[in-house]
């Protein structure tokens, strides 16, 4: 079994266990999970045979978006991302195409209901959930709908503290803890309604949202809109890009932080924005190796302060580097790398292969419009925020969120005053790109004990600052973009240890012994991981090696979910020590993967498995419109609905020489997710397994 | 400006300009298509749902989609071009007394006509549509020769050999203006560029009214519209064409098919009609057709819909296409009205009309071309749209 018991931020609940079969295999899994997750748990990673080649699929995005984690489960075809497992449920390997159940009875037909409100928020994440709680305060009827069981979007994955401001966005809590806030928050009003498990499948030109609420279909007839829908993951080509166990950093995290289910053991990561720092942090904390990550910039893209992190730990961080492919039989077995040049080619015989048995994809997302596009359309009040208008850190889309419900509030005529500049102000100052990095700051003092303040790189940021109860920290500008310095004293309460989001804030104390000083050390990777009298070896804010040290202490601060690890270091390494080094580097082995290999293998529609091969020979045909290139290959036509391909294949009518100008985009139509034909006249059929079922008692 | 020279120019890349490209092509008429929009059959054309039948209620239509039935039951063979086609048949099934007195009455005519048309038992219906609803189920009218090719296949592969036998298309040009002299066609202008030619042919499917304005002839062509989708696709189960001609509270007819990648493709029209050029769904669709289709199939419950779409039937006031060479504009030609049947009556009109361009119609040519002419009094009605 693949379950995470133990976790340094997250407690597995009590939860019952139910027996299911796949393949007629005896599995267990627990009430209330997916399916997808419980096959996981269960050490099972093929879920299907695409019917083209019988390719092995699995999971994909675990976000109830595309099929490729279909299976058959009491005979029918569902996603397994977002079915629950039942006791007694019989899984299967889904091969080729479903059949349907022969004998079906009708029993009767359901009404579809219809709902007016004032507002609907569609997207319960941080953005929609600060909306809603804007609209509540002052008293407008308000729906706020999520696919998920539970409310929160992606802070729900997040076990790590926010950025930010404290003031204006939780700064230095932990994301699954904001979606617990917010989620509460919603219940203070009573004119907001909140459904869970509602997918938006469409918004139709008469002004109707479609919505699948359980399995029941209602049209919600809305005043004003709120697109709150989030982002999708971008998606990336190279050979072996649909091998089982290559994914995004968000299905990922769903396996991981939502489910405590361990679905690698040696994972490799592609992005060295935030998502996969994050996602190598996640790995960590859960007791999996990140084997590397690499990024094809010279430089990550994501906060210094979520790369150095990693570094320190010990994860290899590999950048101006580019994947070449990924092997294995039936899942993923190797991954290829190599060094890139200016112009992001491959530098032969830079090639390096690891073994490794997830490969993430974290190359950047998409925003998720397509709801707010079709509202449009049809002439709504439409609003859009968070990342759905454009893509930051979910701090920035609380914000926008709110200042989004104010423009809700004006439309509809609750309240007369424009949004005031400095909101829109502030967000501009949240959404920031990374800034300068400083060299760290040189000692100016003599205090007995104070903090180093391994944050060097200009952030939207400054819980320290508001969390000093001698005010001693402070920022080095007006901007909360601006780097904090310590000036004043230090009592030595942990309290900026405990907050920061970076784990950037260390504390070396001479008060006990002024030649050899202990430093502090704030740790969330596991509990009894590092013990009194250890060992271990200490890092430097960039994952510079410093040597062994001796552990003194490790202080469990409960309410933080944090770890601080007192060590011993000299006055020569004290300010420098950031970290423990948990990992020694691997290196990989020199490979001999031929760089002019032809990529034409590379699948660019998984969905319906239509490689980049025959993408370029319809482009080399003449091909522009991306209709007619759907037309001809399929690709695009699949289950998704073109959500993953269709960046790629912009990008790969560019690599062939075609002005953006000449291509004609992809025509979008409804549905936006698939769903059961059945749900749209509320139709109870029974299937003889049905029938053979309701009667198995007797 | 340069004037290039042609001896056809069709406007309209859809159902009906591209197979009539390549049957002009094939008769060595050097041959224009202007299309407004970026591909071939990005109109009208790929709101078809497949469908090719032969079993229509008149002469002419009848013997255009032979001819179409022919060209797509046998393109793979002749061309190695895989266009999707299912030699699946059309069932109507029939649950009424007095949807069974209309059918049986058309029954005559359409095997008068030498169709291979039968009724068929409620037990031979539903061997050939397992799980379709038994109750009061009289059987129904059943021709196994008609059939289902993909539009979208279809289309560009026509269009491949129409321009492989040198025809030339122009996409994104919408014309501006038809050129003429002394009552008769000198070519056409558009943003692009002037372009000369004896024959312009009105393919331009739901804006055919709008485009025959520009030759100062009037024609009746009024889109309606029907809304369609397509469901992920399931192993194969059944074949034919399923149209069930009963009423439903906001629809007339619903037909569907399992589609050569398994999927269902369905199509309903709404009660009363919607005319205009809107093309986006509406959220009626699918309640409806969830409700008529699972009444009759209850095993398609389950199975996941894809994809909804809306596309315009150019209707006439009697159901039948306008296929003629109005006197008022010599060498002007209307190939227009094809009420939703453009899909199938495409090829074969396409040779029926090329052969006229062409000075050479065989009997059957003419034949075809009898029943479509603008001057008729579109009285009467087609008893099958």
């Amino acid at each position: 079994m693949e379950r995470i018991i133990e976790h340094p931020v997250l407690q597995p609940g009590a939860r019952a266990a139910v027996n299911f079969t796949f393949d007629g295999r005896p599995c267990s899994g627990l009430e209330g999970e997916m399916i997808s997750s419980a096959l996981y748990a269960n050490g099972i990673k093929i879920f299907s045979r695409h019917k083209k080649d019988s390719a092995p699929q699995g999971i994909f995005c675990a976000n109830g978006q595309c099929a490729q984690c279909s299976v058959i489960a009491d005979g029918l075809a569902v996603k397994s991302c977002v079915t629950p497992v039942r006791e007694g449920l019989k899984v299967e390997t889904l091969r080729g195409e479903a059949r349907l159940p022969r004998g079906s009875c009708l029993v009767g037909f359901g009404r579809v209901e219809e709902l007016e409100t004032d507002a609907l928020i569609i997207g319960g994440g941080p953005s929609g959930l600060a909306a809603a709680a804007e609209l509540g305060k002052l008293n407008v009827n308000t729906l706020i709908i999520d696919d998920k069981a539970g409310f929160g979007g992606k802070l729900v994955l997040q076990t790590h503290k926010f950025f930010g401001s404290v003031e204006d966005c939780y700064a230095g809590t932990r994301g699954i803890d904001i979606a617990e806030k917010l989620g509460r928050q919603l219940k203070e009003y009573p004119s907001v309604k909140a459904w869970p498990d509602a997918v938006c499948l469409a918004v139709f030109s008469d002004k109707k949202v479609g919505v699948l609420r359980g399995g029941s279909y209602y049209l919600i007839k809305p005043r004003t809109i709120i697109n709150a829908t989030g982002a999708r993951e971008k998606s990336l080509a190279f050979p072996g890009n649909t091998l089982p166990g290559v994914y995004g950093a968000g299905a990922f995290q769903t396996l991981v932080n939502r489910d405590l289910v361990r679905p690698a053991e040696r994972l490799f990561i592609v992005g060295g924005g935030n998502v996969g720092l994050i996602a190598a942090y996640h790995a960590l904390q859960a007791g999996i190796q990140v084997v590397g990550l690499i990024e094809a910039q010279a430089e990550c893209g994501g906060y210094k302060v979520h790369a150095d992190k990693i570094k320190r730990l010990g994860v290899p961080v590999h950048t101006r580097h580019t994947i070449l492919r990924a092997d294995g039989k039936d899942g993923l077995e190797t991954v290829t790398i190599a060094g890139v040049d200016a112009k992001f080619k491959p530098l032969p015989g830079t090639e390096k292969t690891f073994k490794a048995d997830t490969l993430l994809i974290a190359v950047g997302l998409n925003s998720v419009d397509e709801f707010h596009a079709q509202a449009q359309e049809a002439g709504m009040d439409s609003f859009i925020c968070g990342d759905a208008e454009e893509i930051a850190e979910a701090s920035a889309a609380m914000f926008s969120g709110k200042i989004t419900a104010h423009k809700v509030l004006k439309a509809l005529g609750v309240m007369a005053a424009p949004v005031p500049q400095f909101w829109f102000d502030r967000l501009e100052v949240l959404k920031s790109r990374p800034g300068a990095t400083e060299a760290p700051a040189a000692k100016n003092h003599a205090k007995p004990v104070y903090p180093v303040l391994h944050c060097c790189q200009e952030i939207p940021c400054n819980p320290c600052v508001t969390v000093c109860p001698k005010k001693s920290i402070q920022l080095s500008g007006d901007s909360i973009m601006t780097v904090p310095r310590f000036t004043g004293d230090c009592i030595g309460c942990f309290k900026c240890l405990l907050i920061c989001p970076g784990l950037a804030v260390t504390m070396v104390d001479y008060r006990k012994d002024a030649k050899n000083p202990s430093v502090a050390l704030p740790f969330e990777i596991g509990r009894g991981l590092v013990k009194k009298g250890d060992r271990v070896r200490l890092a430097g804010w960039e994952g510079a090696d410093l040597g062994e040290s001796v552990v003194l202490d490790v202080k469990d601060f409960k309410a933080e979910n944090t770890l601080i690890v007192i060590v011993r270091a000299s006055p020569e390494t004290a300010d420098l020590a950031a970290s423990l080094k948990l990992y020694p580097a691997e290196a990989g082995v020199k490979s001999a993967a031929e760089l002019s290999k032809a990529d034409d293998e590379t699948m660019i529609c998984r969905c319906e498995r239509v490689s980049l091969g025959e993408v370029r020979r319809a482009i080399r045909s003449g091909i522009r419109d991306l209709n007619q290139l759907k037309a001809v290959t399929r690709a695009g036509m699949g289950a998704c609905g073109s959500k993953t391909c269709s960046t790629l294949l912009v990008n790969i009518f560019r690599s062939e020489g075609v002005p953006p100008g000449e291509i004609t985009a992809f025509t979008k139509r409804p549905l936006f997710v698939e769903a059961p034909l059945g749900a749209f006249s509320g139709a109870k059929c029974l299937t003889e397994a049905d029938e053979k079922a309701s009667w198995s008692g007797f | 400006m340069s004037v290039e020279n042609y001896d056809v120019i069709i406007i309209g890349a859809g159902s009906i300009g591209t197979p009539l490209a390549l049957a002009l092509a094939e008769r060595k008429l050097k041959t224009l298509v202007l299309e407004k929009e970026a591909s071939p059959g990005q109109g009208q054309n790929k709101c078809a749902i497949g469908g090719v039948r032969a079993t229509h209620s008149d002469g002419s239509k009848i013997k255009a989609c032979l001819r179409s039935l022919e060209i797509f039951s046998t393109w793979n063979k002749k061309h190695g071009d895989d266009i999707g086609w299912i030699k699946g048949g059309y069932l109507f099934p029939v649950y009424t007394e007095r949807d069974e007195a209309v059918l049986k009455e058309l029954l005559k005519i359409q095997r008068g006509f030498g169709l291979n048309i039968d009724w068929a038992s409620p037990e031979k219906i539903r061997e050939l549509v397992p799980g379709i609803a038994a109750k009061d189920l009289r059987g129904g009218t059943w021709a196994p020769e008609d059939g289902s090719a993909s539009p979208l296949l279809s289309v560009n592969a026509f269009y491949r050999r129409a321009a492989k036998l040198g025809a030339e298309f122009h996409f994104k040009e919408p014309v501006k203006e038809l050129l003429s002299e002394k009552g008769a066609v000198k070519g056409v202008l558009t943003s692009r560029g002037r372009y000369a030619a004896a024959w312009v042919v009105n393919a331009a499917g739901a804006d055919a009214a709008a485009v025959s304005e520009l030759a100062g002839v009037k024609v009746p062509v009024n889109p309606d519209c029907h809304e369609a989708g397509i469901t992920e696709p399931a192993e194969r189960f059944f074949e034919p064409m399923v149209v069930d001609i009963r009423p439903g509270d906001k629809s007339k007819n619903y037909y569907f098919y399992q589609n050569w990648e398994g999927q269902i493709v369905f199509c309903l029209t709404p009660q009363p009609p919607i005319f205009g050029h809107d093309r986006r769904s509406t959220s009626e669709f699918l309640p409806e057709i969830s409700k008529r289709m699972l009444s009759l199939m209850p095993n398609l419950a389950g199975l996941k819909v894809r994809r909804t779409w809306r596309g315009l039937y150019p209707m006439t006031p009697d159901g039948f296409p306008i296929v003629d060479f109005p006197a008022a504009l010599t060498g002007y030609v209307l190939a227009v009205g094809m009420c939703g049947q453009g899909f199938m009556l495409g090829p074969g009109l396409g040779e029926a009309l090329a052969s006229h361009i062409a000075g050479s119609p065989s009997a059957e040519d003419r034949e075809i071309l009898a029943g479509f002419k603008l001057g008729r009094s579109f009285a009467g009605q087609e008893k099958l749209k």
